[in-house]
């Protein structure tokens, strides 16, 4: 077992039980915390794959700006454990049993798949990860869909702001 | 590593926001089961970019296919951004109406 496959296994440990405890934590405060212990290992997992940019902008849009959004409202309506609304027990097993059976039918999918069991995903080197090639992609061939997001960002914004005034 | 381990490991990770949504009422938490599902995706993406990029660098050392997952990664990002802001908008406007944010008070459109 190398250093490469250490980290793997670590990260995606991380990763599992991170987002396990998203869902158990009753205070919304912790779930966001939680949550954002998953971004980081995602970002390591995008590291160890040698997206650098997408590990980087990971970090800085998801656990730096949503997260941080999440954290303000959650901490505006000043939501704790004890105003946290609950479904009952019933309701909680049968989520996770239908939950659970989607997990269990989609791995023995990818089990069956014999195209895929030989394939492996290039850890480490690589440079289609890198900025230069990104966006070098992004301004040649990728103009107009990155003219319409920013579009789209425009609308958001407007949009954010109409639903929040006060009427 | 193999790409089935990332396969099942988005699995599980997309699997785990599904079961949130089923389980929880506080429409936050909802919200971010959603943005933990978007990241799973995120992630096989990737994977699968660099799978692609490992079958073509064997050929071509300055291979640059697998460009377009990464970039759809990027777009993803950029899209889960936009709907944030306006979902986070929208529960705070219900919060505001109904002083809780329990989805099970919404199951009526009208009142």
């Amino acid at each position: 077992m190398n250093a490469t496959q250490i980290v793997f296994w670590f990260l995606s440990a991380l990763a599992l039980v991170s987002a396990l405890m998203v869902l158990l934590s009753k205070n919304p405060v912790h779930s966001v915390l939680w949550l954002i212990t998953v971004f980081f290992a995602i970002s390591g997992h995008y590291i160890l794959l040698n997206a650098q940019f997408l590990a980087i902008v990971n970090l800085i849009v998801y656990a730096g700006a949503i997260m941080v959004l999440f954290l303000f409202v959650i901490m505006l309506m000043n939501l704790n454990k004890q105003t946290e609304p609950q479904k009952n027990a019933w309701l909680k097993m049968a989520g996770a049993i239908s939950g659970g059976c989607l997990l269990m039918i989609l791995i023995s999918l990818v089990k069956q798949a014999n195209e895929i069991t030989t394939k492996t995903a290039r850890m480490k080197d690589g440079d289609i990860g890198l900025i230069g090639n990104l966006g070098k992609a992004l301004f040649h061939d990728y103009v107009v869909p990155f003219e319409i997001s920013s579009v789209l960002f425009l609308s958001a914004m407007v949009g954010a702001v109409v639903i929040g005034k006060k009427d | 590593m193999p790409i089935q381990y990332y396969i099942i490991l988005s699995l599980a990770l997309f699997c785990i926001g599904i079961v949130g949504v089923l389980t929880r009422r506080n429409a936050i938490i909802i919200f971010m089961c959603i943005e933990l599902m978007l990241n799973a995706v995120n992630l096989l993406l990737v994977a699968f970019s660099k799978m692609h990029y490992a079958a073509a660098a064997v050929a071509n050392k300055a291979a640059t296919e697998g460009t377009e997952g990464q970039l759809f990664v990027f777009f993803i990002m950029v899209v889960a951004a936009a709907e944030v802001s306006v979902g986070l908008a929208i529960i705070v406007m219900m919060y505001r109406n109904i002083h809780s944010v329990d989805v099970s008070f919404l199951n009526r459109l009208k009142n």
